[in-house]
């Protein structure tokens, strides 16, 4: 009879051991895979190409994190998120990070206890309507029928907007991507609306890209970038970190294809610390000294993942504008590696 | 010589309560009842600690907050400066309008379907069973999804309209307007309108009823009640005389003369949907969305209704049409005051179910972006403010009262039909 009871009480601490958060590095580790949650389908951004293999400019942060952890770019689990499942998949840990163009805002900071590690795509909320329309700014859109992905910060500045400049019109919220240019391209929106980055990878994928216009007014301010939970601040510097050596290496002209000469060890001593030849970076995040190598090497630096992905020589062809390095009038600047 | 002795009075034990059977069963059920409330309440107290320790205890303040998003189809007055729980009552009120249109119309479309697969015309049953096995072994979703796809897909966008030579061009004389975003219909319009009555001052719950339509309804109600009363007249006068008085035009002028008045001192008259800048303006609009969401729930839920139907028909032995054809009765007569009423009987309490499921399958709603509950407050509102778990259980809270309303009228009705036993 006692014993049971001793048993029962066992059992109930177990139970509530159990509900206690463990490291999300060690899972990681442990798991040997990265889960990271990605759009459901954004060509340039995040989506599976004819392999079925995960390829864009978010995937390459996801590949670059799994690198530096994992040592393998590949042991990524790709979750699909859309606007709306996105931070309940991240906050029950059902993803260890997201990198789905989400916008940095202070309450998703702050209210909904996440921590943005940075930015990797300086964006802002455009329109798009078709050519035959015959609208040239935003705000000729009186009355118009606006397709809209819901639960994206873009529906609240779409409200704003058209409060603002007291005109009206008419919401057509919509769950992802591909329905939204299904109903835009049939007619029953007449724009478009999210950020420009995306606008110009959905334009991309159009049959005839020429017949649609991106509007000039860049609505808001979307400064898009990986994130992760709360609280865990050994995971939020890794992700932190890894992004920054993706930009540092940019900036001090390490590439996928003079990396292994430059780890042998050069004359700059950031280059050093960071490809690890010199100091013990690696060791004060919880990794090896080679972290940043394989990092940058999975898919490039910056610049060569914004080339390759939704670069000026893509379908997509994104200028770098506003995410240019810093040294090229850009707000690209990265803490230095120190 | 033998004492006659009262049997020992039995002194309770502890050990009775599980050796003794009187008491065994109730000390299991004690037992059970007591692990199953300390793992509700360690289910409880875990999510709550949890919770804190994200930082995120459950509070409702955030419905007081502005909503900052704008909701296509809204049937009370709304801006994107209004609160969230305001924006949760529009959505509310979604939810009821497509539930109650797709209940009326899957009950009509279900019992002609359901009579007519017991028609003795074989091409009219095997359509119906066709029917019926497509509808009810396809997922509602993809249904949903399917009709809103064709509507977007096959009706021209608005600026087909447009031009000198459209391509498109309105229907029943210029009034209506089938198009990818919707159905444009005349809306009611009244010139010498009463106005309405604000409800609940500037809370978030205010609503705004039309006197006019009160009025409506009013003289509606009165008309029918007369009528009814000259029913009942001409049906005591037929019991007493055995000739029934001709009264079929005292009851229609009843209802209709006394509307036809009350129409005309309002300035009843139609606005039509016009073609000016992106969309029709004017009219009443509904939008893709709704149509789609009540068409795919209406003939799902038929399909189901039909079988009901159907099954509470045959249940009737085929004696009672034989003995009512006996005395007499007509086909029609035999049907209305013999077979509908038995039948009933066992067509209401699955009918009652498959209204709760129609309900709760408005959920669904989403996949169109039709803004119904489930869009506002458990979508839009629940993303804003990361609030998940109070907006969830105020989901389910607000399910379960609409379906427990539901049922409690059924039953009220089916109470009302069932057999009296006397």
């Amino acid at each position: 009879m006692k014993k049971s009871v001793i048993l029962g009480a066992a059992t109930v601490a177990g139970l509530a051991a159990g509900a206690a958060a463990a490291g999300t590095m060690d899972d990681v580790k442990a798991r040997g895979k990265l889960n990271c949650g990605v759009t459901t389908g954004l060509v340039g951004f995040a989506a599976p190409d004819a392999n079925g293999e995960w390829k864009g400019f978010d995937v390459a942060v996801c590949r670059a994190v799994a690198a530096a952890v994992l040592g393998d770019a590949n042991a990524v689990e790709f979750v699909p998120t859309t606007g709306k499942t996105r931070f309940t998949a991240l906050a029950s840990g059902e993803v260890d990070m997201l990198a789905r163009n989400t916008t940095w805002t202070f309450s998703r900071d702050v209210d909904l206890k996440f921590e943005f590690v940075g930015i990797n795509y300086y964006d802002g909320q455009g329109f798009m309507v078709p050519k035959s329309l015959g609208v040239s700014s935003a705000k000729e859109l009186d009355g118009a029928t606006v397709c809209i992905q819901t639960g994206t910060t873009t529906e609240l500045n779409l409200a704003d907007f058209f409060r603002s400049n007291n005109i009206s019109y008419e919401p057509v919220p919509i769950e992802t991507n591909a329905e939204a240019q299904q109903q835009y391209l049939a007619g029953a929106c007449d724009v478009y609306t999210t950020d420009a980055s995306g606008l110009a990878a959905t334009r991309a994928t159009f049959e005839n890209p020429g017949d649609h216009v991106l509007l000039p007014e860049i609505i808001s301010k979307e400064p898009l970038g990986p994130l992760v939970r709360h609280g865990d601040n050994e995971w939020g510097d890794l992700v932190r970190w890894t992004l920054n050596a993706l930009i540092s290496a940019e900036e001090l002209g390490i590439t996928s294809a003079n990396i292994d000469e430059m780890a042998a060890g050069t004359e700059n001593p950031e280059i050093n610390r960071l490809l690890g030849s010199e100091g013990t970076l690696g060791e004060m995040l919880g990794l090896d000294a080679e972290w940043a190598k394989r990092a940058i090497k999975a898919g490039g630096n910056y610049g060569e993942i914004f080339a390759q992905n939704i670069g000026e020589d893509t379908p997509i062809g994104l200028a770098r504008g506003l995410n240019a390095q810093w040294t090229d009038g850009g707000l690209l600047y990265s803490p230095p590696f120190r | 010589m033998t004492t006659l002795t009262d049997p020992p009075k039995e002194q309770f034990r502890l050990s009775m309560l599980l050796y003794d059977t009187r008491y065994r069963s109730a000390t299991i059920q004690v037992i059970a009842l007591i692990g199953f409330m300390l793992l509700a309440a360690w289910l409880i107290s875990n999510t709550m600690q949890n919770l804190e320790a994200l930082g995120k205890p459950v509070e409702f303040g955030f419905f007081a907050e502005p909503a900052s998003y704008d909701i296509n189809q809204r049937l009370i007055e709304y801006t994107s400066r209004d609160t969230h729980l305001r924006a949760a009552f529009v959505g509310l009120l979604n939810t009821l309008v497509v539930a109650f249109l797709g209940c009326v119309t899957a009950t009509i479309l279900g019992v002609i379907i359901g009579v007519a697969r017991l028609s003795h015309n074989w091409i009219v049953a095997r359509i119906m069973t066709v029917y019926v096995e497509m509808f009810r072994n396809v997922p509602v979703l993809l249904w949903i999804v399917f009709i809103m796809a064709i509507l977007i897909e096959t009706l021209p966008a608005p600026r087909a309209f447009r031009g000198e030579t459209p391509e498109a061009s309105m229907m029943l004389g210029d009034s209506v307007a089938m198009t990818n975003r919707g159905v444009y219909i005349p809306e009611p319009l009244f010139s010498n309108s009463l106005g309405d009555v604000h409800l609940f001052g500037a809370s978030s719950l205010r609503f705004d009823v039309s006197l006019d339509l009160m009025a409506i309804l009013l003289v509606l109600g009165i008309g029918i009640w007369v009528s009814n009363w000259i029913k009942h007249r001409a049906d005591r006068i037929q019991e007493q005389t055995g000739d029934r008085p001709v009264t079929w035009w005292q009851r229609t002028a009843v209802i209709v003369v006394p509307m036809a008045i009350l129409l005309y001192l309002l300035g009843f008259h139609l606005g039509y949907p016009e073609l000016k800048g992106f969309n029709f303006k004017g009219g009443t609009h509904l939008r893709n969305s709704l149509i789609a969401l009540w068409l795919a729930l209406s003939l799902y839920t038929a399909a189901f209704i039909a079988e009901i139907v159907r099954a509470g028909i045959l249940a009737i032995s085929k004696g009672q049409t034989e003995a009512a054809a006996a005395l007499g009765l007509r086909p029609r007569k035999i049907m209305r005051l013999v077979i509908l009423p038995q039948a009933l009987r066992v067509i209401i309490p699955p009918l009652i179910s498959n209204y709760l499921n129609l309900t709760k399958n408005s959920s669904l709603a989403i996949a169109v972006g039709y803004m119904d509950i489930t869009g506002t407050l458990g979508g839009i509102t629940m993303n804003q403010t990361g609030r998940e778990l109070e907006c969830v259980l105020l989901l389910m809270l607000v399910y379960l009262s609409i379906s427990l309303i539901i049922s409690a009228i059924m039953n009220w009705y089916n109470e009302s039909v069932k057999l009296k036993e006397r």
